[in-house]
């Protein structure tokens, strides 16, 4: 066949989300021309829906034929791991479409909407690369698209100020990632991970190499929000439309992870030392354990003094990355598979929580405690979806947040050697305890405190509704089921 | 059979959900009618279970296959008397709550979310799923003290609420160090508790990891310096909130501590026998005392918890039969009678006269103007002191005749502790209804709304309980006995040596 034809018919997902792109983009400016803006929206995001569908239909129906291909060396990966993958970012964009519709932050319905569909488009061919610089790439591409998202809130000065902050940092990481993938390049002479890792094999820890280590780890730390390179992440959440803070929060956490992991422990094979309680040697882990417990320690003390929710889910955004951190360094199949089944659920959940917020923020004007006290009874649905979020965030079982941490951190757990990554487990455990408070803090103005005196009931508009519903569904599913979801990963 | 307590009480969630916002009538009545239902089916199955001494499995199937998760409810004598204690709690409660008004579907819905939560953890014999269960009740219980409480309910609420979290991460960070020793002992992955407790687990493992999950469950318990928590909570918590405290939620934590931590750790109970033994002496003569001098009708109760508490844990320590049947009796008496101590001070008295304080009660004259309550509280004072006739009486009883064998001189401090509760009880009596002080002024002597039919129920159905287990506790005796003898106990008994 021909090559040309092979890679299109590998690349299937994301040639069909480019095509939505370009029609989105012509029907806001066509057929949809002069309508009212909800009406653009629902009109924009139903074909943004009906693409994403076509994409995520491909490929499903790949991972049905275990279509196995590599093309290119590294530069697009076809395997039902991955094509699972793209199909769970194309949900998580689906449901950031929904939440979207009733956005009133923008007139630039076509462009905001094609840009969260080619932020989907770079995340899905991040998660498909196993070459530093295919994965250099696609990591910019979803990033620019996620900048200028978070720009996006024109009412707001906060907004630009927020993407200006998110830029920087993120070009600044940008440049540590490269300068780390260049030496990597230096010392192995190839790009792709595989043979990184056979290049690397027998030369010890060479200097260079540790340089490339903390390089990487500064540049994916960014992406991920780890202290200490989570400083955008709390003004980028609050800024941005809440809508595009649930993607920036969700869909491009699941891929960064994902990459992150195979770089680690697939590129720097060899190299992991040891985090292990009393017995730490260097290597990439003891670099990701500090990271990690940094992470959790941090972003939760400080989400309990937040009052605004966006800024508290970013905070515990930060705490959730120390979390997932965990799943990477413990480096073997069943801590990425905890891993993975987190990140995924979590995503999930997150969206939910912004959604919620954005219903709330629309019909009170903010997002402080303050406005969400008597949400269960100005409406008793959207609290009850609140407070799955949240617990799940909290980890209270049975929800999909509970039963993530327990094969989590059973996974880190079990592969230390005698027990010795116990350290991290339990501070993470006794960080969740913290975090535990702050979400009950919203949940108590949602079902404790009274709303002012005649507060009128908060409709919550359609595609919001069954969002919510869909995702407090899933959440409790997949916590009382997970084999739903670990049996594709 | 029994595994139906769990989901008729769930359905009754979901019905109360279902109900119109505002028809509180409707509410009460499907509240009613589930727990009533959940009830009869845990003394049914209680009675139709022919062999307590072994555990009997319900239901089983995978859950979680990765990490060798069941859906494993089964019931064993133990799990059997705390099933229908709580199907009695439960009824009594809600006849206690006849008169929440204000938000009523809403309440009853959570009531009943911490039944349900409360039966699945007492018939889990997956570890997973009890601590599924066990974190299940944390949640209901904040918002029914911090929506419907009283005196400073925010705080008691996030007070309980912190202190059940923190002492349930103890127990996951035990279980999940366990199930990986577990594995790599086994060779499989387990979480089921009966092939757990058979694991012997290194001798310095169980060292560091039984006082983490001990204390984790004990939290709940009411172990002293952990209890603070209990006296706050109660306080501020609606009645129904208060004697579901009292009378379930804090067995959850020592039946926790006797059927994980214990039952999986028994050379790790053997190395902190003493100092567990010693803490819940500490417990009984502390909360016994501080009761004694209160001011609040309802912190004297809440002491008394406390010390009453302080049996069970005291039974557990002992380590021999006759201790740990009465710990297990204990719980099951302290459930009822604390229950109704706090029916009387929170719904007949508190709701009716709106002051818990003995200064203001004395000068009302409770026992001229409530005789019911009066009486229902002498009575259920009698049983807090451990009068024969009483189910606390064998149980204590049962209990420091097992520590005698132990701790001879412990047990001795603990006898002091049951000296102290006939004199703080006499004094709750005395001030609470038979003051002779002079009236304050003219305005106490409007006519208090009569006892309710309700309560007349919940009185006499806990009344009757204490006073039939009093009078006849080979009933459950004949369901504790032959668990400890059971084979699943006999590596405890023998402090882990098989």
């Amino acid at each position: 066949m021909n090559p040309y034809l092979d890679i299109l018919r590998l690349a299937g997902p994301e040639a069909i989300l480019t095509l939505t792109v370009l029609v989105v983009l012509g029907a806001d400016l066509t057929l949809l021309r002069g309508q009212s803006v909800a009406r653009r929206f629902n009109g924009g995001a139903f074909l943004s829906i009906l693409g994403c569908v076509a994409a995520a239909g491909f490929a499903g129906l790949r991972l049905q034929g275990q279509t196995d291909a590599d093309s290119l060396n590294g530069f697009l990966i076809v395997n039902p791991t991955i094509d699972f993958l793209k199909v769970v970012l194309l949900v998580l964009t689906i449901f950031t479409l929904l939440i979207s519709t009733s956005g009133k932050f923008t007139n630039h319905v076509g462009e905001y909407l094609s840009l969260i569909l080619l932020g989907t488009i770079g995340l899905m061919l991040l998660v498909s690369a196993t070459d530093l610089l295919m994965i250099f790439l696609a990591l910019e591409f979803a990033s620019l698209s996620l900048y200028i998202l978070t720009a996006f809130n024109k009412h707001n000065a906060r907004s630009s100020e927020a993407a200006l902050k998110y830029f920087l940092f993120g070009g600044m990481s940008a440049a540590f990632l490269l300068f780390g993938f260049s030496l990597l390049y230096g010392i192995t002479g190839s790009t792709n991970l595989g043979q990184i890792a056979a290049g690397l094999a027998g030369k010890g820890l060479d200097p260079l190499l540790l340089v490339a280590i903390v390089t990487t780890v500064i540049g994916f730390g960014f992406k991920v929000a780890a202290v200490p390179f989570h400083l955008w992440a709390p003004d980028a959440y609050e800024g941005a439309p809440t809508p595009g803070a649930a993607f920036i929060a969700s869909g491009s956490k699941v891929a960064s992870f994902y990459v992150l992991a195979q770089i680690f422990s697939v590129g720097f094979a060899g190299a992991e030392g040891s985090a292990v309680w009393h017995g730490a040697l260097p290597g990439w882990t003891p670099v990701l354990a500090v990271v990690a417990a940094l992470s959790m320690v941090l972003g939760n003390l400080t989400a309990i003094v937040q009052s605004s929710v966006k800024r508290l889910l970013a905070y515990s955004a930060i705490a959730h990355a120390g979390y997932m951190l965990l799943g990477v360094l413990a480096n073997t199949p069943t801590g990425r598979d905890g891993l993975m089944f987190y990140v995924i659920t979590y995503a999930l959940t997150v969206i939910g929580a912004f959604g919620v917020v954005a219903v709330v923020e629309d019909a009170t004007g903010g997002d402080a405690w303050a406005n969400f006290a008597g949400l269960s009874r100005r409406a008793p649905g959207l609290s009850l979806c609140l407070m799955i979020f949240l617990l799940s965030l909290g980890g209270i079982p049975p929800l999909a947040g509970f039963t993530g941490k327990f094969l989590l951190f059973s996974a880190v757990v079990q592969a230390g050697d005698n027990l010795g990554l116990l350290w991290l487990v339990i501070l993470a455990i006794v960080m969740s305890m913290v975090s535990f408070y702050y979400y009950l803090r919203v949940l108590k103005a949602a079902y404790v405190e009274d709303a002012a005196a005649g507060a009128p009931a908060i409709r919550v508009p359609w595609p919001t509704r069954l969002a919510l519903l869909l995702l407090a569904a899933l959440v409790i599913l997949l916590g009382c089921a997970p084999g739903l979801l670990t049996q594709f990963l | 059979m029994l595994a139906w307590t769990i989901y008729i009480t769930f359905i009754g969630v979901l019905v109360l959900m279902l109900l119109p916002r505002d028809n509180a009538r409707a509410a009460r009545i499907v509240a009613l009618l589930t727990a009533v239902a959940g009830c009869v089916v845990a003394f049914a199955g209680a009675i139709q279970q022919t062999n307590p001494g072994e555990v009997t499995q319900i239901t089983r199937l995978d859950w979680i296959p990765a990490i060798g998760a069941h859906y494993y409810l089964a019931a064993d004598g133990i799990s059997l008397v705390l099933v229908v204690l709580t199907g009695l709690a439960a009824v009594a409660g809600i006849l206690f709550s006849w008169n929440i008004e204000q938000r009523t579907k809403e309440f009853f819905a959570f009531y009943l979310v911490l039944i349900g939560g409360v039966y699945g953890v007492f018939l889990s014999f997956d570890v997973l799923l009890l601590f599924v269960f066990y974190e299940l009740t944390i949640i209901p219980k904040y918002f029914l003290i911090a929506r419907w409480g009283s005196t400073r309910k925010e705080y008691g609420a996030m007070k309980l609420a912190i202190y059940s979290f923190v002492g349930s991460h103890l127990v996951l960070i035990g279980l999940i160090a366990a199930w990986v020793v577990a594995r790599a002992q086994l060779g499989h992955a387990t979480l089921d508790l009966t092939e757990l407790a058979k694991v012997s687990f290194p001798p310095a493992f169980q060292y560091w990891v039984f006082p983490v999950m001990f204390i984790g469950f004990a939290i709940l318990a009411g172990l002293w310096p952990f209890h603070t928590w209990a006296p706050t909570g109660h306080v501020a918590a609606p009645t129904a909130g208060s004697m579901l405290l009292a009378g379930v939620v804090m067995k959850l934590g020592a039946y926790g501590c006797l059927r994980v931590a214990m039952l999986m750790f028994p050379e790790g109970v053997r190395d902190w026998q003493w100092a567990i033994a010693l803490l819940a002496v500490i417990g009984i003569v502390y909360g016994a005392g501080v009761a004694l001098v209160q001011r609040d009708f309802k912190f004297v109760i809440g002491y008394s918890s406390v010390s009453h508490m302080g049996f069970v844990l005291l039974g557990l320590a002992t380590l021999n039969t006759l201790g740990l049947d009465g710990a297990v009796l204990q719980m099951f008496s302290h459930g009822i009678i604390a229950g109704l101590l706090f029916a009387v001070v929170g719904r007949m008295v508190y709701d009716r006269t709106h002051t818990r304080d003995f200064n203001d009660l004395e000068t009302m004259h409770l026992g001229r103007r409530l005789p019911y309550a009066a009486v229902t509280f002498v009575i259920a004072g009698m049983a807090s002191m451990g009068l024969p006739g009483f189910s606390g009486f064998v149980a204590e009883l049962q209990v420091l005749m097992g520590a005698w064998l132990v701790f001879p001189k412990l047990t001795l401090l603990a006898g002091v502790g049951i000296l102290i509760g006939v004199a703080y009880t006499l004094r709750a009596i005395h001030k609470g209804f038979y003051s002779d002080a002079p009236p304050a002024h003219a305005g106490h002597d409007h006519p208090l709304e009569p006892i309710s039919v309700p309560e007349r129920f919940g009185a006499v159905l806990l009344i009757g309980a204490a006073l039939v287990i009093g009078l006849f506790p080979d009933l459950l005796m004949n369901w504790i006995e032959p668990c400890f003898k059971s084979p699943l106990f006999e590596r405890l008994l023998k402090g882990g040596a098989l």
